[in-house]
């Protein structure tokens, strides 16, 4: 099996690269669309602003590519943000992989949403053989409102997605490379049972 | 719910710890990658590293050592310590750490923040404020406390944060070293005044201490160096303490 990162220019990539070492993974960091599509898995990071990194992402080819995508793909943080429809920030427009608009928590609350949090009603393969409450770390300033596709979700000052899925595509708002034990095991389920 | 964090603070200096540990298990007591696995393993929810190295082949040692600690541990770590360009941050955060901390730096050039928070975004700039009250008001030093400016905290804080800083790290010299508790009044404040996560830091001694700091407080994070290095305060036992306390921690 192989495992490709995409590497562009809002990727924690680093981070990503050591939490798939630590499972014993071999992987590929690549920009390169045609060797990223020929990966049995991609994962797809991101730290940073949108409307840079989608322009970024097109400049590279790599836009067509995610979309034309069949085999298990996962977003992280900024990474899934880019697969939704929008975004509030800049007003970027997403590879609308995924339904929901991006949009800005209000000044509610704390601006970034920085920490642990819990994730509710965890519904998907990715949350599989974990028994303990899901506890991941987030990072992030805005969020992706709760649609069909949610497949957890999590209390910041209002209801967001915490993480989304549609087909063979996977996205999760919080970072589990950065997520201690149960982060790994998201990872590892991703790789394994997807 | 969002959970309060708890934050060792790791001492740096030429890529070794600076502060003495008293911890079992260590082989090397002075190497930071192994202090970090066993503050990961006890339930630290972050970790600052704070570089004192005054040298010039300091950012090779530093650069290094990010990636050996990226390389073995699973929670987010700071880096702080004597930045003071985008491309050190840069360096930095490719190298895996997942947020910088600025101070003197910053106070020194504040468009910094801004350079910093536009190029990397905001989640990973800490702004590390160390005040101490002078002739009754709270005024930032710099230098590692040995240079007062002329800046009052607050204004401080609120002009960082404008300025695109994702945190505050604010250590009170009043406190610091004493063990008699965080400055519960001037940490409210701040929690009161700048809409971001605030990390108190300086006096912790006891486990109420930290209960206190996160009600009364309302500190986001809480972090603390010698009552975890002599391990006068087991991590996983403050947590547990907390929770009986109907603080939200991850256990």
């Amino acid at each position: 099996m192989k495992t490709g990162i995409i590497r562009y220019s809002a990727g924690n990539v680093y981070s990503v690269a050591m939490a798939l070492e630590r499972l014993n993974v071999s992987y590929i960091i690549s920009d390169d669309p045609e060797h990223l599509h020929c990966c049995d898995r991609l994962i797809f990071p991101g730290v940073g602003e949108a409307a840079s990194a989608m322009k970024d992402l097109d400049s590279k080819g790599l836009t067509s590519m995610i979309k034309q995508y069949n085999r298990p793909f996962l977003g992280i943080c900024l990474g899934m943000q880019i697969l939704c429809r929008e975004t509030e920030e800049n007003n970027a427009h997403g590879l609308a992989i995924f339904n929901p608009t991006v949009k800005k928590f209000q000044k509610s609350v704390k601006i970034p949403h920085i920490g642990w949090n819990t994730l509710q009603n965890p519904k998907s393969v990715l949350f599989s053989d974990i028994s303990e409450e899901i506890c991941v770390y987030f990072v992030h300033s805005y969020y992706a409102e709760l649609s069909k596709e949610t497949s957890s979700f999590c209390f910041y000052g209002r209801m967001f997605s915490a993480s989304l899925e549609k087909d063979n595509y996977y996205g999760v708002q919080f970072h589990p490379e950065k997520s201690g034990r149960v982060g790994s095991k998201i990872l590892q389920n991703f790789l394994e049972k997807t | 719910m969002l959970k309060k964090r708890i934050i060792p603070c790791l001492d740096i200096k030429k890529g070794r710890i600076v502060k003495g540990v008293h911890f079992i298990n260590l082989q090397d007591a002075g190497d930071p990658v192994e202090l970090a696995q066993a503050y990961s393993e006890q339930g630290a929810d972050e970790l600052v590293f704070l570089d004192i190295t005054a040298t010039v082949e300091k950012r090779k040692t530093l650069v290094d050592l990010v990636q050996k600690v990226a390389r073995a541990i699973n929670i987010p770590f700071t880096v702080g310590g004597g930045i003071s360009s985008v491309e050190d941050v840069g360096i930095l955060l490719d190298s895996g750490a997942d947020k910088i901390s600025i101070n003197t730096a910053a106070v020194n050039n504040p468009n910094l923040i801004d350079a910093l928070a536009n190029r990397f975004g905001s989640q990973c700039v800490v702004l590390a404020v160390d005040t101490k009250q002078c002739n009754g008001s709270d005024i930032v030093f710099i230098d590692g406390g040995r240079t007062p400016t002329k800046k009052k905290t607050f204004e401080w804080m609120k002009e960082g944060t404008e300025r695109g800083a994702g945190e505050i790290l604010l250590t009170s010299m009043d406190h610091d070293g004493t063990k008699n508790g965080f400055a519960i009044e001037l940490t409210r404040k701040a929690s009161e005044i700048v809409n971001v996560p605030i990390i108190a830091s300086g006096g912790a001694g006891k486990m109420e201490h930290f209960a206190h700091v996160f009600t009364e407080g309302k500190a986001d994070a809480a972090l603390a160096a010698s009552v975890f290095h002599y391990g006068e305060i087991k991590i996983s036992e403050l947590k547990k303490y907390l929770s009986k306390q109907n603080i939200e921690v991850r256990l």
